[in-house]
């Protein structure tokens, strides 16, 4: 079996510019912090990003969770897919200049389209967003006497992602609510790596309770604890 | 009268029923879990991925890896689980949460709802917003009856981008607890403090005036 450890270094560099990459956390929480911050000290540009949310700026959150807002500092991002701004006023502001695209995308909605992209679909049929503007240009199907949205699927290059356990194999185990979006993610893109908040040997993660199994994983960085 | 926040909260907390699945907006609609009855107990979903959400993590007990849809961290009850987003918001669009309470900017006579958006001025993203009242079953908009300039909130048609389309089924203000019908908005309580005249003024849409309108 291939050894899968990379540094966050390694992980940034397997990322190229015009990437598609997703993020995973919620708030910051289940965002991968080593390797996100050796992309913002990397030369990378014009990534297309899907997170659920483009986090704090530094010194919010008092564990220093604050998601992926330095990538947007640092002007990474060409192409945003979020589902919320609100806490970080720099995506706000550059979204208003013009220098990043965002589409805002209901959360229910971006993680179906993420896992239609990993399980192999053309896309999801939902009736979040029908009668708003979240409709507009989309095809309206009606089934069985209601209209649904029709949603297309969205696939990855890279996927980066948080294990709070990650055994040396790469089965990973996500504790509390850090799972989030990773699971979806960790199918939906062609390169995935995950950052390891604690590694273990193989079997130490009971078999019943691995949440994204290591055929998907590609590579680990073993980051350590980086919050809390 | 007590502080506006209070008098909504406490009257939507009454509205909820023992063993209710419900999902508590960010804001005034978290402030609900304060005032429910003692003998209901209802789970808390959050949409980042808990079922059976408890109160604030005390300060210094805090454990990161457990947050809410806000960000803060919280506990949860014996029994809570947590689970993806797409699980999360499956449950949330398949039917299994009863009722999801949120604020407002706009609220209409076609139960309309605009949350979430104001064009120029305020683009944070829907969230989860959108997703939660095309979903669940019961959607309970709490809102004060106008905004900070005196203006009133529910109105005929909204004007600012909808975040919901015919979905909601109560508003509740510290004026008026109001149901939107297929016939349009009906005034089922006035705040005892009040009057239907006053509620009536306030409001920026035709209301349906039952002979019986209750007080709270």
């Amino acid at each position: 079996m291939k050894n899968k450890f990379i540094t966050a270094q390694e992980a940034a560099a397997l990322i190229h510019d015009g990437d598609f990459v997703m993020v995973g956390g919620f708030l910051g929480h289940g965002t991968p912090n080593s390797i996100v911050e050796a992309m913002c000290d990397s030369e990378l540009k014009d990534l297309t990003i899907a997170v659920n949310d483009t986090g704090f700026p530094e010194g919010v959150d008092k564990f220093g969770f604050r998601g992926v807002s330095e990538l947007v500092a640092r002007h990474k991002i060409k192409t945003l897919y979020a589902s919320h701004i609100g806490l970080n006023p720099e995506t706000g502001k550059q979204m208003s200049e013009g220098t990043l695209e965002v589409k805002l995308i209901p959360q229910g909605t971006l993680a179906e389209r993420i896992r239609a992209g990993g399980y192999g679909l053309g896309g999801i049929l939902t009736p979040t967003g029908v009668g708003t503007d979240v409709a507009q240009g989309k095809q309206v199907i009606n089934v069985d006497g209601k209209d649904y949205l029709l949603e297309t699927a969205l696939k990855g290059d890279v996927c980066i992602i948080k294990g709070s356990v990650v055994d040396k194999l790469g089965n990973v185990y996500f504790k509390g609510t850090t799972r989030n979006f990773c699971t979806v993610m960790a199918m939906a893109c062609k390169t995935v790596i995950v950052e390891a908040e604690q590694v273990v040997e193989v079997g130490e993660i009971p078999a019943e309770n691995i949440m994204t199994p290591f055929v998907l994983v590609d590579y680990i960085v073993d980051g350590g604890k980086t919050n809390g | 009268m007590a502080d506006v926040k209070t008098i909504i909260a406490k009257r939507a907390a009454r509205f909820l029923k023992d063993g209710d699945v419900v999902n508590l907006g960010i804001g005034m609609p978290e402030m609900v879990a304060n005032f429910l009855p003692e003998d209901v107990n209802v789970i808390l979903q959050s949409e980042n991925g808990i079922m059976g959400m408890h109160a604030a993590a005390e300060e210094g007990k805090e454990n990161t890896d457990i947050s809410n849809a806000g960000g803060k961290y919280v506990t949860v009850i014996p029994g809570a689980c947590y689970f993806d987003t797409a699980f999360s918001f499956g449950l949330i669009r398949g039917g299994h949460v009863d009722a999801t309470i949120l604020g407002a900017l706009q609220v209409d006579s076609e139960g309309s709802l605009a949350s979430h958006i104001i064009p120029g001025k305020m683009v944070p993203g829907m969230g989860g917003a959108m997703d939660l009242v095309s979903g669940a079953e019961n959607v309970i908009v709490i809102t004060t009856h106008t905004d900070k300039k005196g203006s009133p909130k529910i109105l005929e048609r909204c004007t600012l981008p909808l975040t919901a389309y015919k979905r909601v089924k109560w508003i509740i203000s510290e004026l008026a607890v109001i149901e939107s019908t297929p016939e349009g908005l009906v005034l089922r309580e006035i705040n005892a403090e009040s009057s239907v005249e006053e509620v009536v003024a306030k409001t920026g849409a035709q209301l349906i005036i039952p002979e019986q309108v209750g007080t709270f």
